[in-house]
């Protein structure tokens, strides 16, 4: 019997309401997350990507209730936690904690590394100052800042190292799911790699498991184990990594991967794949969002939303031309090994 | 450089760029020649002075930074010793730049239609029907979907990506021979970079206009350029053509930089480091900026060393290549 | 979309880059420190160098000109006008502290809770907003005639006067604040709002209170002057500010030096004190340290 993931989302709704004109009629929510069912088990590494206003950011912080959401489940461990009191939540969070995008918005400045790396374990009382010092040294030994880091402030180091200390503290009270908000975004390449490593090093140590929320694909290929692409707030495709990347179903995937630049100058893209803007319809539900700017679309794809169905196995798509076989194969192969 | 080319439209030589009149340098003897109708790429990381190399070539540099030592030959003039008014005429006329930010580089308050107007006026003396017909006509150069409507729009009215689009309209609307873009793409998605990257390529074709694209993207570096210049701590440490750098990159930083780019061919797995940070503004050490963080470094780092031939028409500032080196197989 | 960001551009602040070095370079804060420490000076100093006693008069020396025996001369009652001005300084010095810090006290809660729940910003500022309908002097006027003259009923009154507009900038740095990434971190953790709003957000949001406080004790200066002035202040014989000018109001023509002398120093404490402010302002905003991002 399968224990249940260690955390589910499940119908997952965020509607925000938009400022309104004086006298005006209330323009319909900005419906940011719409109907979102994921799951994660423990250990793995889900992958999160999409393009600005696709609502992954917002997804990443609705499991953890940092933002509250306007319906649907959230289970962890199979609990039921959306409606949880803010004591018993407070709780949670020890278990479940977040790695923010800007090293230099998400460290308070006017506070050193170690109240920073401590701050955890003083708001849940845990170990006295001598305890909570030791539990810091360690912290910082494991993502490998020096020890004298303690004293300093925050605009005293790097982007990266910035963003370990922001990973120290998302691990202080030894969680065991971490969000990370394109926690590596805001790096320099070779930076880049030298978090991506140590996340996953720290994964490996700590039994970690992650929602890795990015718009890089090749860095969400480079550590995801399965992978979810959302588009205007509904995911469009869910299936582990390499087989989303060799052989992507759904329309909007494929034009995201043959948007990529390629790798190398042999391998310029002559064509783009798909046309226009992000479209605007928030407040449409008729029918498949991606279906203005799908280059397969046809008329009934406007009549009702798509649902994720599986093609097989742990491949599941949400277009209706897939779950029926009538999209047509895609030009686009796989990058290969040069 | 190229001795049968045709002459340089730009030849940069020993650019010093620095903070104040004493202050530390951030970017140190600089040269570069761009030939017309190239796209030559700068490629670095933060820190490595690639976009004040852009800045000190428009005249754009924030206070307290200023050229402090060289020469830009634009045809016969030397852009450094022109006149403040001087350089203004060629702004936004013969060379003309865009920016990373389409958010914050358009007049929140002025309409596409004036913008693109004060750019024609300006450079063109075109005003009223004629320049509404010239922005009109530019607007669909660039492809924006609805040019009419869009003329008549204000910023916030715009997507990202059609706002990139109209700063591409207003450089090209004064017929520049040198477009400076530094990081055009970043801030936008996947999808829309791709189509902005294309129109880039499109028109530059075109035109016959060259480009000096700035990016830390190895991947759009790719996509878009024929010669390529890597920049470390404000120095040019290797540049070629673009299947030099891709093939055999020379330099250790740029071989690092290859090496540690997540690739989607590459599947999951452990990722090539550059142990190290690139040193602040400075603070450089003595001798090669990059011998703290290099595998190949030797006693024969403590001097900076020059750019010297590795290839035709390939040059890297590293003094490795002279020693015996170990066996390169293709890149992967 | 995630710009790359720029690693700061010079490096990090050495040692000679504190704060304090900051502000010891900064010409207009220095200067504003000098006039009123000066001022300070005099006032914590009155009753040692104060060459007479200010509320003794003298009669065979009445309306005296500034002269080597009375460097500023001496009022109808043959008082002298420096001794005066020195323990006046005392007073109008204590009055600008006080309303200073009761307003940053204040304007701090008031803000504060306004700032960060958003259900209360609402009732808040518009009850600051019939306040600040009032011209500031007249406030404080009409309170001061109701509570009656003294000191303290003088620092209610422009207290009073001033909060509103303290509680505003508070207000507007807290919205600033709260929505910074490090607010969110902390949300996370588990953090108790009290612990968020003193940690952090009050934390980072004192630059713009400081530099408004130094104004607050200006103006609080210059207020009292006129409270007093018109008969509304402290009551005499206490030689504040005001009432030295007060006094010499019928005497303008014949002894001008009775309004000149303590109007200059209410001139030039204003002043220093506003200097003080600009250069603490120029040094504490984040856009001016060129090491910030």
């Amino acid at each position: 019997m399968k224990p249940p993931p260690l955390i589910e989302a499940r119908g997952l709704r965020k509607h925000f309401q938009r400022p309104r004109r004086f006298l005006a009629p209330a323009a319909p929510p900005l419906r940011a997350v719409d109907g979102v069912d994921l799951h994660i088990d423990a250990g793995e590494t889900l992958g999160l990507v999409g393009e600005s206003g696709c609502g992954k950011s917002t997804t990443g912080r609705l499991l953890l209730r940092l933002i509250e959401p306007t319906a649907g489940t959230l289970l962890h461990h199979g609990q039921d936690i959306t409606r949880l009191g803010t004591s018993q939540m407070r709780q949670k969070r020890r278990a479940m904690q977040i790695i923010f995008q800007d090293p230099y918005g998400s460290l308070n400045p006017r506070m050193r590394v170690d109240e920073l790396i401590g701050e955890p374990l003083v708001v849940h009382r845990v170990g006295d100052a001598a305890q909570r010092a030791a539990r810091v040294r360690q912290l910082l030994d494991l993502v490998r800042l020096p020890a004298n880091a303690v004293e300093r402030y925050p605009h005293e180091f790097s982007g990266g190292q910035r963003q370990r200390i922001g990973i120290a503290r998302a691990l202080a009270l030894e969680p065991e799911f971490v969000v990370a908000d394109e926690a590596v975004s805001a790096l320099d390449v070779s930076v880049q790699a030298q978090v991506i490593n140590l996340m996953r090093e720290l994964q490996r140590e700590l039994k970690l498991t992650y929602l890795f929320i990015s718009h890089n694909l090749a860095v969400v290929r480079n550590i995801s184990d399965r992978v979810a692409v959302m588009y205007l707030g509904r995911v469009v495709e869910v299936a582990p990594a390499d087989v989303l990347f060799a052989a992507p179903r759904h329309p909007y995937t494929r034009a995201l991967l043959d948007a990529l630049p390629g790798d190398h100058p042999s391998q310029r893209r002559a064509h783009v794949a798909v046309r226009g803007d992000l479209a605007q319809s928030s407040g449409s539900d008729a029918g498949c969002r991606f279906a203005v700017r799908c280059p397969h679309a046809q008329p009934r794809c406007l009549a009702a939303p798509p649902p994720l169905s599986a093609v097989d196995g742990r491949h599941q798509v949400a277009c209706i031309r897939v779950a029926d076989g009538s999209l047509p194969p895609s030009p686009h192969h796989a990058p290969d090994t040069t | 450089m190229n001795a049968p080319a045709p002459e340089p439209l730009l030849r940069l030589r020993g650019l010093d760029t620095g903070i104040g009149p004493r202050g530390p340098l951030i970017l140190y003897g600089v040269d570069l020649d761009l030939a017309p109708g190239e796209v030559l790429g700068v490629v670095g990381e933060s820190g490595s002075g690639k976009s004040m190399l852009a800045l000190s070539l428009m005249g754009l540099l924030p206070q307290p930074v200023a050229v402090r030592a060289g020469q830009a030959w634009w045809g016969e003039r030397d852009l450094f010793t022109l006149r403040p008014a001087q350089r203004r005429a060629l702004r936004g006329g013969e060379m003309a730049m865009i920016f990373q930010e389409p958010m914050s580089s358009l007049n929140p308050v002025m309409r596409v239609s004036q913008q693109l107007g004060e750019v024609l006026r300006w450079h063109r003396g075109l005003q009223g029907a004629p320049a509404r017909a010239e922005s009109l006509r530019l607007l669909e150069r660039v492809e924006m979907p609805d040019p009419p409507r869009q003329l008549d729009s204000y910023p916030h009215e715009l997507s990202g990506g059609m706002r990139q689009r109209v700063m591409i309209a207003m450089a090209l609307a004064g017929r520049p021979r040198l477009l400076v873009a530094d990081e055009p793409t970043t801030a936008l998605d996947v999808t829309i970079q791709a189509q902005i990257l294309e129109l880039l390529r499109r028109i530059q074709r075109d035109e016959g206009m060259a480009v000096l694209l700035i990016t830390h993207d190895l991947g759009v570096i790719a996509q878009m350029c024929d010669r390529v210049a890597v920049m470390y701590a404000g120095r040019i440490v290797e540049h070629g053509s673009a299947l030099d750098l891709f093939d055999r990159p020379t330099h250790p930083y740029t071989q690092g930089l290859l090496a540690s780019r997540p690739r989607l061919s590459a599947g999951a797995g452990w990722l090539t480091t550059i142990e190290g940070t690139v040193p602040a503004v400075g603070q450089l050490p003595p001798g090669c900026a990059f011998a703290p963080r290099c595998a190949q470094a030797g006693d024969d780092c403590a001097q900076v060393p020059a750019l010297a031939p590795c290839g035709p028409g390939h040059w890297a500032a590293c003094v490795a290549p002279q020693r015996p080196r170990p066996a390169q197989g293709p890149h992967r | 979309m995630a710009a790359v960001m720029q690693a700061p551009l010079l490096a990090p602040p050495g040692r000679s880059d504190t704060l304090g070095r900051r502000l010891l370079r900064n010409r207009s804060f220095m200067i504003g420190a000098v006039l009123i420490g000066l001022i300070t000076l005099g006032a914590l100093l009155a009753g040692v160098i104060a060459p007479y006693d200010p509320l003794k008069g003298n009669f065979r020396a009445r309306m005296v000109a500034p002269s080597a025996a009375y460097w500023f001369g001496t009022d109808h009652f043959g008082r002298d006008i420096l001794s005066r001005i020195l323990h006046g300084a005392r007073i109008s010095l204590q009055i600008g502290i006080a309303v200073a810090l009761v307003t940053g006290l204040l304007g701090v809660v008031i803000g504060a809770a306004s700032g960060y729940f958003r259900r209360l910003d609402g009732p808040i500022m518009r009850l600051m907003d019939a306040f600040m309908a009032f011209p500031g002097i007249i406030l404080a006027i009409a309170i001061s005639s109701v509570l009656g003259a003294s000191v303290t009923n003088v620092i209610i009154a422009l207290s009073i006067a001033a909060t509103p507009h303290t509680a505003r900038i508070v207000r507007a740095s807290v919205i600033v604040v709260r929505e910074m990434e490090y607010v969110e971190a902390a949300r996370a953790i588990g953090a108790s709002h009290t612990r968020i709003l003193l940690r952090h957000i009050l934390a980072n949001s004192m630059a713009p209170l400081v530099v408004r406080m130094t104004y607050v004790f200006a103006v609080a200066i210059l207020n009292e002057a006129v409270l007093s002035y018109i008969g509304v202040g402290p009551p005499p014989p206490t030689p504040t500010f005001g009432a030295i000018i007060a006094n010499g109001r019928d005497f303008i023509v014949a002894a001008p030096w009775i309004t000149v002398a303590p109007g200059l120093t209410v001139l030039v404490s204003v002043l220093g004190l506003n200097l003080l402010g600009d250069g603490l302002r120029d040094v504490l905003d984040p856009r001016m340290r060129v090491n910030a991002r």
